[in-house]
Protein backbone atom coordinates (compact mmCIF):
# COMPACT_ATOMS: atom_id res chain seq x y z
CA UNK A 1 0.00 0.00 0.00
CA UNK A 2 1.95 3.12 -1.19
CA UNK A 3 -0.88 5.48 0.59
CA UNK A 4 0.09 6.90 3.52
CA UNK A 5 -2.77 5.72 6.48
CA UNK A 6 -5.59 7.79 6.88
CA UNK A 7 -6.09 6.67 10.91
CA UNK A 8 -3.50 4.44 12.73
CA UNK A 9 -3.98 3.13 15.69
CA UNK A 10 -1.06 2.07 17.22
CA UNK A 11 -0.61 -0.14 20.73
CA UNK A 12 -4.26 0.94 21.85
CA UNK A 13 -4.65 -0.25 24.92
CA UNK A 14 -7.77 0.27 27.09
CA UNK A 15 -9.47 -0.55 29.89
CA UNK A 16 -12.49 -0.12 31.84
CA UNK A 17 -12.17 -0.70 35.82
CA UNK A 18 -10.25 -4.12 35.54
CA UNK A 19 -11.87 -5.27 32.12
CA UNK A 20 -9.31 -4.70 29.21
CA UNK A 21 -11.19 -3.93 26.20
CA UNK A 22 -8.34 -3.51 24.02
CA UNK A 23 -5.39 -4.93 24.34
CA UNK A 24 -2.25 -3.27 22.67
CA UNK A 25 -4.27 -2.90 19.57
CA UNK A 26 -2.95 -1.38 16.00
CA UNK A 27 -4.88 -1.03 12.86
CA UNK A 28 -4.10 1.31 9.51
CA UNK A 29 -7.00 2.75 7.76
CA UNK A 30 -5.99 3.98 4.02
CA UNK A 31 -8.13 6.43 2.95
CA UNK A 32 -11.15 6.28 0.31
CA UNK A 33 -11.86 2.69 1.67
CA UNK A 34 -14.35 0.79 3.70
CA UNK A 35 -13.39 -0.58 6.98
CA UNK A 36 -15.89 -3.19 8.61
CA UNK A 37 -15.31 -3.30 12.20
CA UNK A 38 -17.31 -6.72 13.47
CA UNK A 39 -17.01 -8.74 16.54
CA UNK A 40 -19.16 -10.23 19.54
CA UNK A 41 -21.11 -7.73 22.08
CA UNK A 42 -18.72 -5.95 24.52
CA UNK A 43 -15.70 -6.89 22.49
CA UNK A 44 -14.77 -3.25 22.25
CA UNK A 45 -16.36 -1.93 18.71
CA UNK A 46 -18.22 1.10 19.94
CA UNK A 47 -15.11 1.46 22.53
CA UNK A 48 -12.67 2.10 19.65
CA UNK A 49 -15.26 4.25 17.09
CA UNK A 50 -15.29 6.63 20.46
CA UNK A 51 -11.62 6.47 20.52
CA UNK A 52 -11.23 7.32 17.01
CA UNK A 53 -13.50 10.39 17.38
CA UNK A 54 -11.65 11.54 20.63
CA UNK A 55 -14.68 11.01 22.99
CA UNK A 56 -12.23 8.87 24.85
CA UNK A 57 -8.91 8.43 25.77
CA UNK A 58 -6.88 5.31 25.63
CA UNK A 59 -4.83 3.97 28.64
CA UNK A 60 -1.60 3.77 26.15
CA UNK A 61 -0.89 3.84 22.28
CA UNK A 62 -1.32 6.58 20.18
CA UNK A 63 -4.15 7.41 17.37
CA UNK A 64 -2.93 9.44 14.44
CA UNK A 65 -5.43 10.92 12.72
CA UNK A 66 -3.90 12.90 8.85
CA UNK A 67 -0.65 11.82 11.23
CA UNK A 68 -1.43 13.81 14.37
CA UNK A 69 -1.35 11.69 16.99
CA UNK A 70 -5.11 12.62 18.89
CA UNK A 71 -4.30 11.44 22.42
CA UNK A 72 -2.29 14.32 22.97
CA UNK A 73 -4.24 17.28 21.95
CA UNK A 74 -6.15 19.84 23.60
CA UNK A 75 -9.93 20.32 22.77
CA UNK A 76 -9.34 23.51 20.43
CA UNK A 77 -6.91 20.75 18.27
CA UNK A 78 -9.18 17.86 18.56
CA UNK A 79 -12.53 19.98 17.16
CA UNK A 80 -9.99 21.12 14.43
CA UNK A 81 -9.49 17.26 13.69
CA UNK A 82 -13.25 16.65 14.05
CA UNK A 83 -14.16 18.97 11.58
CA UNK A 84 -12.67 15.67 9.03
CA UNK A 85 -14.95 13.22 11.10
CA UNK A 86 -19.08 12.91 9.87
CA UNK A 87 -20.61 9.97 12.57
CA UNK A 88 -24.05 8.56 12.00
CA UNK A 89 -24.67 6.91 15.66
CA UNK A 90 -26.49 4.16 16.24
CA UNK A 91 -30.33 5.54 17.65
CA UNK A 92 -29.04 8.98 15.44
CA UNK A 93 -28.58 10.62 18.58
CA UNK A 94 -30.74 13.78 16.77
CA UNK A 95 -31.27 16.75 18.86
CA UNK A 96 -34.85 15.79 20.64
CA UNK A 97 -35.82 19.60 20.82
CA UNK A 98 -34.96 20.59 16.90
CA UNK A 99 -36.38 19.87 13.94
CA UNK A 100 -35.87 17.78 10.98
CA UNK A 101 -34.22 21.18 8.87
CA UNK A 102 -32.56 22.58 11.92
CA UNK A 103 -31.09 19.54 13.03
CA UNK A 104 -29.45 19.17 9.47
CA UNK A 105 -28.93 22.45 9.35
CA UNK A 106 -26.85 22.65 13.37
CA UNK A 107 -23.29 22.16 11.80
CA UNK A 108 -24.06 24.58 9.09
CA UNK A 109 -24.84 27.03 11.94
CA UNK A 110 -22.23 26.50 14.22
CA UNK A 111 -19.20 25.55 12.00
CA UNK A 112 -19.54 27.58 9.33
CA UNK A 113 -20.19 31.79 8.45
CA UNK A 114 -22.37 30.50 5.90
CA UNK A 115 -25.70 32.82 5.28
CA UNK A 116 -29.09 31.58 6.23
CA UNK A 117 -30.26 31.57 2.73
CA UNK A 118 -27.23 29.42 1.88
CA UNK A 119 -27.92 27.20 4.75
CA UNK A 120 -31.60 26.92 3.39
CA UNK A 121 -30.37 25.74 0.25
CA UNK A 122 -27.89 23.39 1.17
CA UNK A 123 -30.25 21.45 3.66
CA UNK A 124 -33.08 21.40 1.03
CA UNK A 125 -31.06 20.16 -1.39
CA UNK A 126 -30.02 17.52 1.62
CA UNK A 127 -33.59 17.04 2.21
CA UNK A 128 -34.09 16.05 -1.25
CA UNK A 129 -30.99 13.87 -1.82
CA UNK A 130 -31.66 11.82 0.57
CA UNK A 131 -35.70 11.43 0.00
CA UNK A 132 -36.29 13.88 3.17
CA UNK A 133 -38.55 16.20 1.79
CA UNK A 134 -41.94 17.00 3.29
CA UNK A 135 -40.53 15.84 6.88
CA UNK A 136 -38.03 18.68 7.46
CA UNK A 137 -40.82 20.37 9.92
CA UNK A 138 -40.97 17.05 12.25
CA UNK A 139 -39.24 16.21 15.30
CA UNK A 140 -37.46 13.42 15.50
CA UNK A 141 -40.00 12.07 18.21
CA UNK A 142 -42.06 11.71 14.98
CA UNK A 143 -39.83 9.82 12.96
CA UNK A 144 -39.30 6.30 11.96
CA UNK A 145 -36.03 4.76 12.74
CA UNK A 146 -34.89 4.50 9.62
CA UNK A 147 -36.18 7.63 8.91
CA UNK A 148 -34.36 9.19 11.97
CA UNK A 149 -31.08 6.98 10.26
CA UNK A 150 -31.16 9.29 6.76
CA UNK A 151 -31.51 12.68 8.99
CA UNK A 152 -28.72 11.43 11.29
CA UNK A 153 -26.35 10.33 7.61
CA UNK A 154 -28.19 13.73 6.31
CA UNK A 155 -26.57 15.83 9.34
CA UNK A 156 -23.62 13.69 9.06
CA UNK A 157 -22.82 14.88 5.58
CA UNK A 158 -23.62 18.58 6.06
CA UNK A 159 -19.83 19.81 6.15
CA UNK A 160 -18.81 17.51 3.74
CA UNK A 161 -16.19 14.97 5.99
CA UNK A 162 -13.07 13.01 4.87
CA UNK A 163 -13.89 10.25 7.11
CA UNK A 164 -17.70 8.85 7.69
CA UNK A 165 -18.08 6.50 10.86
CA UNK A 166 -20.98 4.51 11.20
CA UNK A 167 -22.06 2.72 14.72
CA UNK A 168 -24.32 -0.13 13.81
CA UNK A 169 -26.03 1.73 11.11
CA UNK A 170 -28.66 -0.97 10.39
CA UNK A 171 -29.36 -1.96 14.05
CA UNK A 172 -32.91 -2.45 14.42
CA UNK A 173 -34.42 -1.71 10.92
CA UNK A 174 -36.67 -4.14 9.04
CA UNK A 175 -34.74 -5.63 5.76
CA UNK A 176 -36.32 -3.53 3.26
CA UNK A 177 -34.60 -0.42 5.51
CA UNK A 178 -31.65 -1.53 5.46
CA UNK A 179 -31.38 -2.34 1.88
CA UNK A 180 -32.03 1.89 1.59
CA UNK A 181 -29.45 2.84 4.22
CA UNK A 182 -26.75 0.59 2.43
CA UNK A 183 -28.17 2.24 -0.98
CA UNK A 184 -27.39 5.39 0.67
CA UNK A 185 -24.12 4.66 1.71
CA UNK A 186 -23.47 3.66 -1.75
CA UNK A 187 -24.58 7.11 -3.24
CA UNK A 188 -23.40 9.10 -0.93
CA UNK A 189 -19.48 7.80 -0.81
CA UNK A 190 -19.55 7.82 -4.51
CA UNK A 191 -20.55 11.51 -4.64
CA UNK A 192 -18.14 12.48 -1.61
CA UNK A 193 -15.60 9.90 -1.52
CA UNK A 194 -15.15 9.84 1.94
CA UNK A 195 -13.26 7.08 3.78
CA UNK A 196 -16.00 4.86 5.96
CA UNK A 197 -15.79 2.68 8.77
CA UNK A 198 -18.61 0.95 9.93
CA UNK A 199 -19.18 -0.97 12.88
CA UNK A 200 -22.08 -3.66 12.62
CA UNK A 201 -23.91 -6.42 13.75
CA UNK A 202 -25.35 -6.88 10.05
CA UNK A 203 -23.22 -9.78 8.72
CA UNK A 204 -22.55 -10.67 6.05
CA UNK A 205 -24.58 -8.14 4.09
CA UNK A 206 -22.21 -5.36 5.69
CA UNK A 207 -19.11 -7.89 4.54
CA UNK A 208 -20.18 -6.74 0.54
CA UNK A 209 -19.56 -2.99 1.78
CA UNK A 210 -15.89 -3.82 3.16
CA UNK A 211 -12.45 -3.27 1.60
CA UNK A 212 -11.21 -4.33 4.92
CA UNK A 213 -12.66 -6.33 7.62
CA UNK A 214 -11.69 -6.44 11.41
CA UNK A 215 -12.94 -8.89 13.98
CA UNK A 216 -12.53 -7.81 17.68
CA UNK A 217 -11.71 -10.79 19.68
CA UNK A 218 -11.04 -10.42 23.42
CA UNK A 219 -9.40 -7.36 23.45
CA UNK A 220 -7.16 -8.14 20.31
CA UNK A 221 -7.64 -7.27 16.52
CA UNK A 222 -7.42 -9.55 13.59
CA UNK A 223 -7.74 -8.18 10.13
CA UNK A 224 -8.89 -9.79 6.87
CA UNK A 225 -8.73 -8.58 3.45
CA UNK A 226 -12.14 -10.22 2.37
CA UNK A 227 -14.88 -12.59 4.20
CA UNK A 228 -13.66 -15.69 2.91
CA UNK A 229 -10.62 -15.28 4.53
CA UNK A 230 -12.39 -15.00 7.62
CA UNK A 231 -14.26 -18.16 7.40
CA UNK A 232 -10.74 -19.57 6.80
CA UNK A 233 -9.43 -18.44 9.56
CA UNK A 234 -8.39 -20.58 12.46
CA UNK A 235 -8.68 -19.22 15.43
CA UNK A 236 -11.41 -20.93 17.21
CA UNK A 237 -13.15 -17.88 18.58
CA UNK A 238 -13.27 -16.48 15.28
CA UNK A 239 -14.80 -19.82 13.55
CA UNK A 240 -17.06 -19.14 16.26
CA UNK A 241 -18.08 -16.06 15.65
CA UNK A 242 -18.53 -16.67 11.53
CA UNK A 243 -20.40 -19.88 13.01
CA UNK A 244 -23.20 -17.45 14.26
CA UNK A 245 -23.15 -14.16 12.29
CA UNK A 246 -22.54 -15.76 9.21
CA UNK A 247 -24.38 -19.16 9.70
CA UNK A 248 -26.73 -19.47 6.41
CA UNK A 249 -23.62 -18.63 4.35
CA UNK A 250 -21.66 -20.88 6.45
CA UNK A 251 -24.14 -23.93 5.84
CA UNK A 252 -24.92 -23.59 2.66
CA UNK A 253 -21.02 -23.81 1.77
CA UNK A 254 -20.41 -26.73 3.68
CA UNK A 255 -23.32 -28.42 2.09
CA UNK A 256 -21.91 -27.88 -0.93
CA UNK B 1 -12.78 -5.61 58.61
CA UNK B 2 -11.31 -2.62 59.99
CA UNK B 3 -8.91 -2.36 57.05
CA UNK B 4 -11.86 -3.00 54.85
CA UNK B 5 -13.73 -0.15 56.28
CA UNK B 6 -10.65 2.58 56.35
CA UNK B 7 -10.40 1.39 52.28
CA UNK B 8 -13.77 2.29 51.82
CA UNK B 9 -13.77 5.47 53.06
CA UNK B 10 -10.79 6.44 51.57
CA UNK B 11 -11.98 5.34 48.26
CA UNK B 12 -15.11 7.70 49.51
CA UNK B 13 -13.21 10.29 49.91
CA UNK B 14 -11.23 10.40 46.68
CA UNK B 15 -14.42 9.86 44.38
CA UNK B 16 -16.41 12.34 46.28
CA UNK B 17 -13.03 14.91 45.82
CA UNK B 18 -12.72 13.87 42.33
CA UNK B 19 -16.18 14.67 41.30
CA UNK B 20 -16.05 18.21 42.83
CA UNK B 21 -13.31 18.41 40.49
CA UNK B 22 -15.15 17.54 37.85
CA UNK B 23 -17.82 19.54 38.46
CA UNK B 24 -15.54 22.67 39.69
CA UNK B 25 -13.79 22.15 35.92
CA UNK B 26 -17.27 21.80 34.38
CA UNK B 27 -18.39 25.59 36.23
CA UNK B 28 -15.50 27.01 35.10
CA UNK B 29 -15.19 25.43 31.40
CA UNK B 30 -19.29 27.17 31.05
CA UNK B 31 -18.51 30.43 32.58
CA UNK B 32 -15.14 30.60 29.86
CA UNK B 33 -16.92 29.27 27.25
CA UNK B 34 -19.92 31.99 27.68
CA UNK B 35 -17.40 34.84 26.91
CA UNK B 36 -16.80 33.19 23.39
CA UNK B 37 -19.00 33.62 20.27
CA UNK B 38 -21.57 32.68 19.71
CA UNK B 39 -23.73 34.39 21.53
CA UNK B 40 -27.34 32.16 21.56
CA UNK B 41 -29.11 35.28 22.26
CA UNK B 42 -32.97 33.19 20.95
CA UNK B 43 -31.71 30.22 23.02
CA UNK B 44 -31.32 32.10 26.06
CA UNK B 45 -34.97 33.98 25.68
CA UNK B 46 -36.36 30.81 25.17
CA UNK B 47 -34.79 29.42 28.30
CA UNK B 48 -36.03 32.38 30.17
CA UNK B 49 -39.47 31.52 29.29
CA UNK B 50 -38.78 28.13 30.33
CA UNK B 51 -37.12 28.39 33.55
CA UNK B 52 -38.64 32.01 34.70
CA UNK B 53 -41.82 32.83 32.80
CA UNK B 54 -43.18 29.60 33.08
CA UNK B 55 -42.40 29.35 36.51
CA UNK B 56 -44.56 32.27 37.47
CA UNK B 57 -47.70 30.54 38.81
CA UNK B 58 -45.61 28.66 41.10
CA UNK B 59 -44.06 31.21 42.34
CA UNK B 60 -47.23 33.39 42.74
CA UNK B 61 -49.27 30.93 44.76
CA UNK B 62 -46.35 29.85 46.93
CA UNK B 63 -45.55 33.57 48.03
CA UNK B 64 -49.53 34.64 48.17
CA UNK B 65 -49.95 31.67 51.13
CA UNK B 66 -45.94 32.19 52.46
CA UNK B 67 -47.15 36.20 52.85
CA UNK B 68 -50.43 35.09 53.90
CA UNK B 69 -48.73 32.99 56.72
CA UNK B 70 -46.31 35.47 57.92
CA UNK B 71 -49.06 37.85 58.16
CA UNK B 72 -51.32 35.11 60.81
CA UNK B 73 -48.17 34.12 62.40
CA UNK B 74 -46.48 37.89 62.76
CA UNK B 75 -49.96 38.96 64.27
CA UNK B 76 -50.67 36.99 66.95
CA UNK B 77 -46.98 36.95 68.14
CA UNK B 78 -46.90 40.96 67.74
CA UNK B 79 -50.42 40.97 70.12
CA UNK B 80 -48.44 39.58 72.92
CA UNK B 81 -46.44 42.82 72.94
CA UNK B 82 -48.93 44.98 71.70
CA UNK B 83 -47.00 45.80 68.66
CA UNK B 84 -49.30 44.36 65.97
CA UNK B 85 -48.48 47.90 63.64
CA UNK B 86 -45.85 45.95 63.30
CA UNK B 87 -46.66 43.35 61.07
CA UNK B 88 -45.78 45.35 57.71
CA UNK B 89 -42.80 45.71 59.06
CA UNK B 90 -42.27 42.16 60.12
CA UNK B 91 -43.58 40.48 57.17
CA UNK B 92 -41.43 43.02 54.66
CA UNK B 93 -38.21 41.92 56.17
CA UNK B 94 -38.58 38.18 56.31
CA UNK B 95 -39.82 37.68 52.87
CA UNK B 96 -37.11 40.45 51.44
CA UNK B 97 -34.15 39.19 53.37
CA UNK B 98 -34.71 35.75 53.85
CA UNK B 99 -38.01 33.64 52.73
CA UNK B 100 -38.16 35.56 49.67
CA UNK B 101 -34.88 34.38 47.29
CA UNK B 102 -34.82 31.12 49.33
CA UNK B 103 -38.52 29.79 48.30
CA UNK B 104 -38.14 31.24 45.38
CA UNK B 105 -34.48 29.29 44.71
CA UNK B 106 -36.18 26.06 46.07
CA UNK B 107 -39.37 26.01 43.69
CA UNK B 108 -37.49 27.10 40.78
CA UNK B 109 -35.12 23.87 41.43
CA UNK B 110 -38.06 21.82 42.02
CA UNK B 111 -40.19 23.34 39.02
CA UNK B 112 -37.17 24.06 36.34
CA UNK B 113 -33.80 22.66 38.10
CA UNK B 114 -35.41 19.03 37.87
CA UNK B 115 -36.46 19.55 34.06
CA UNK B 116 -32.37 21.04 33.29
CA UNK B 117 -31.05 18.17 34.79
CA UNK B 118 -33.06 15.42 33.42
CA UNK B 119 -32.98 16.70 30.22
CA UNK B 120 -29.30 16.84 29.90
CA UNK B 121 -29.27 13.65 31.29
CA UNK B 122 -31.54 11.72 28.72
CA UNK B 123 -29.17 14.11 25.79
CA UNK B 124 -25.87 12.51 27.57
CA UNK B 125 -27.64 9.02 27.50
CA UNK B 126 -29.04 9.35 23.92
CA UNK B 127 -25.29 10.03 22.60
CA UNK B 128 -27.08 13.54 21.57
CA UNK B 129 -24.14 15.52 23.74
CA UNK B 130 -21.39 13.07 21.85
CA UNK B 131 -23.22 13.74 18.38
CA UNK B 132 -22.10 17.75 19.42
CA UNK B 133 -18.91 17.31 20.48
CA UNK B 134 -18.57 15.03 16.85
CA UNK B 135 -19.61 18.52 15.21
CA UNK B 136 -16.81 19.99 17.44
CA UNK B 137 -19.78 22.39 18.87
CA UNK B 138 -18.91 22.84 23.04
CA UNK B 139 -21.75 21.05 24.47
CA UNK B 140 -21.30 23.19 27.36
CA UNK B 141 -21.33 26.31 25.41
CA UNK B 142 -24.67 25.34 23.28
CA UNK B 143 -26.40 23.68 25.96
CA UNK B 144 -25.96 24.70 29.62
CA UNK B 145 -24.44 28.52 28.87
CA UNK B 146 -28.08 29.91 27.95
CA UNK B 147 -29.34 28.02 31.27
CA UNK B 148 -27.09 29.46 33.03
CA UNK B 149 -27.95 33.04 31.92
CA UNK B 150 -31.49 32.10 31.97
CA UNK B 151 -31.36 31.45 35.45
CA UNK B 152 -29.07 34.14 36.34
CA UNK B 153 -31.85 36.57 35.39
CA UNK B 154 -34.93 35.02 36.01
CA UNK B 155 -34.68 34.10 39.63
CA UNK B 156 -33.78 37.99 40.71
CA UNK B 157 -36.88 38.83 38.77
CA UNK B 158 -38.96 36.05 40.24
CA UNK B 159 -37.56 37.00 43.63
CA UNK B 160 -39.51 40.59 43.40
CA UNK B 161 -42.08 38.83 42.43
CA UNK B 162 -42.12 36.79 45.65
CA UNK B 163 -41.67 39.34 47.52
CA UNK B 164 -44.45 41.59 45.94
CA UNK B 165 -47.17 38.95 46.40
CA UNK B 166 -45.73 37.81 49.70
CA UNK B 167 -46.11 41.32 51.24
CA UNK B 168 -49.74 41.85 49.67
CA UNK B 169 -50.69 38.32 50.79
CA UNK B 170 -49.54 39.57 54.37
CA UNK B 171 -51.38 42.55 54.10
CA UNK B 172 -54.57 40.21 53.07
CA UNK B 173 -54.19 37.98 56.22
CA UNK B 174 -52.92 41.25 58.70
CA UNK B 175 -55.28 43.91 57.49
CA UNK B 176 -58.23 42.63 55.45
CA UNK B 177 -58.59 39.85 57.81
CA UNK B 178 -57.14 40.18 61.53
CA UNK B 179 -57.79 44.28 61.38
CA UNK B 180 -54.63 45.75 61.36
CA UNK B 181 -54.49 49.34 60.62
CA UNK B 182 -53.63 49.55 56.57
CA UNK B 183 -51.53 52.45 57.07
CA UNK B 184 -49.83 51.62 59.90
CA UNK B 185 -48.91 48.00 57.89
CA UNK B 186 -47.39 50.28 55.34
CA UNK B 187 -45.90 52.55 57.19
CA UNK B 188 -43.75 50.26 59.11
CA UNK B 189 -42.37 48.53 56.60
CA UNK B 190 -41.49 51.80 54.39
CA UNK B 191 -39.78 52.92 57.66
CA UNK B 192 -38.13 49.70 58.71
CA UNK B 193 -36.99 48.54 54.58
CA UNK B 194 -33.43 49.87 53.82
CA UNK B 195 -31.94 49.54 50.52
CA UNK B 196 -29.52 46.96 51.99
CA UNK B 197 -32.16 44.64 52.55
CA UNK B 198 -33.60 44.51 49.22
CA UNK B 199 -29.58 43.82 47.83
CA UNK B 200 -29.17 41.23 50.03
CA UNK B 201 -32.02 39.58 48.48
CA UNK B 202 -31.30 40.33 45.07
CA UNK B 203 -27.10 39.08 45.82
CA UNK B 204 -28.67 35.49 47.47
CA UNK B 205 -31.06 35.42 44.19
CA UNK B 206 -27.94 35.09 41.68
CA UNK B 207 -26.27 32.98 43.68
CA UNK B 208 -28.61 30.76 43.97
CA UNK B 209 -29.21 31.05 40.93
CA UNK B 210 -26.09 29.75 39.83
CA UNK B 211 -26.10 27.15 42.22
CA UNK B 212 -29.09 25.65 40.79
CA UNK B 213 -28.22 25.73 37.06
CA UNK B 214 -24.91 24.68 37.76
CA UNK B 215 -25.43 21.29 40.12
CA UNK B 216 -28.50 20.22 38.31
CA UNK B 217 -26.97 20.83 34.48
CA UNK B 218 -23.75 19.66 36.08
CA UNK B 219 -25.31 16.13 37.20
CA UNK B 220 -27.37 15.26 34.43
CA UNK B 221 -23.96 15.97 32.38
CA UNK B 222 -22.00 13.23 34.07
CA UNK B 223 -25.32 11.08 34.61
CA UNK B 224 -23.28 8.42 33.23
CA UNK B 225 -20.25 8.71 35.54
CA UNK B 226 -22.19 8.87 39.03
CA UNK B 227 -21.13 6.35 41.25
CA UNK B 228 -24.50 3.98 41.98
CA UNK B 229 -26.95 5.47 39.46
CA UNK B 230 -27.42 2.66 37.32
CA UNK B 231 -27.86 3.02 33.62
CA UNK B 232 -30.38 4.30 31.21
CA UNK B 233 -33.89 5.76 32.48
CA UNK B 234 -32.79 5.16 36.18
CA UNK B 235 -29.67 6.86 36.10
CA UNK B 236 -31.43 9.66 34.83
CA UNK B 237 -34.17 9.42 37.62
CA UNK B 238 -31.72 8.83 40.42
CA UNK B 239 -29.65 11.79 39.55
CA UNK B 240 -32.44 14.10 39.04
CA UNK B 241 -33.82 13.10 42.55
CA UNK B 242 -29.86 13.81 43.40
CA UNK B 243 -29.97 17.21 41.46
CA UNK B 244 -32.37 18.41 43.58
CA UNK B 245 -31.44 17.25 47.09
CA UNK B 246 -28.13 18.76 46.30
CA UNK B 247 -29.44 22.12 44.74
CA UNK B 248 -31.64 22.51 48.10
CA UNK B 249 -29.29 21.51 50.90
CA UNK B 250 -26.45 23.74 48.96
CA UNK B 251 -29.57 27.04 49.14
CA UNK B 252 -29.94 26.57 52.50
CA UNK B 253 -25.89 26.32 53.38
CA UNK B 254 -25.44 29.36 51.60
CA UNK B 255 -28.25 31.44 52.41
CA UNK B 256 -26.56 30.92 55.95
CA UNK B 257 -23.26 31.59 54.63
CA UNK B 258 -24.11 34.77 52.91
CA UNK B 259 -26.55 36.34 55.58
CA UNK B 260 -23.13 36.24 57.50
CA UNK B 261 -20.98 37.91 55.18
CA UNK B 262 -24.27 40.49 54.05
CA UNK B 263 -25.19 40.95 57.31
Amino acid sequence: MNEAPIIQLQDVVKSFGTQRILDRVSLDIYPGRTTVIAGGSGQGKSVTLKLILGLIKPDSGAILVHGRDITTMNRKELNEVRSNFGVLFQGAALLDSLSVFDNIALPLRERTELGREEIRQKVMATLIQLGLIGHEEKFPAQLSGGMKKRVGLARALQLQPDIMLFDEPTTGLDPEKTMEIYRLFHETQEKFAYTAIIVSHDIPKVFNLADQIVVLNHGKLVTFDNPEDIQLSSIPEIQAFVKTTMGHLYLSRELE
Amino acid sequence: MLLQRIENIGESAIYHLHDLGRMGLFLLRTLLGGVKKPFRFTTMVRQIQEIGANSFGVIFFTAAFTGMVLGLQGYYTLRKFGSEGMLGSAVALSLLREMGPVLTALMVTGRAGSAMCAEVGIMRNSEQIDALECMAIDPLGYLVMPKVLATVISLPLLTMIFNVVGIFGGYLAGVKMLGVNPGAYFTGMELSVVNKDITMGLIKSVVFGLLIVWICTGRGYFVHQIRGAGYGAEAVSRVTTQAVVIASISILLWDYILTAILL
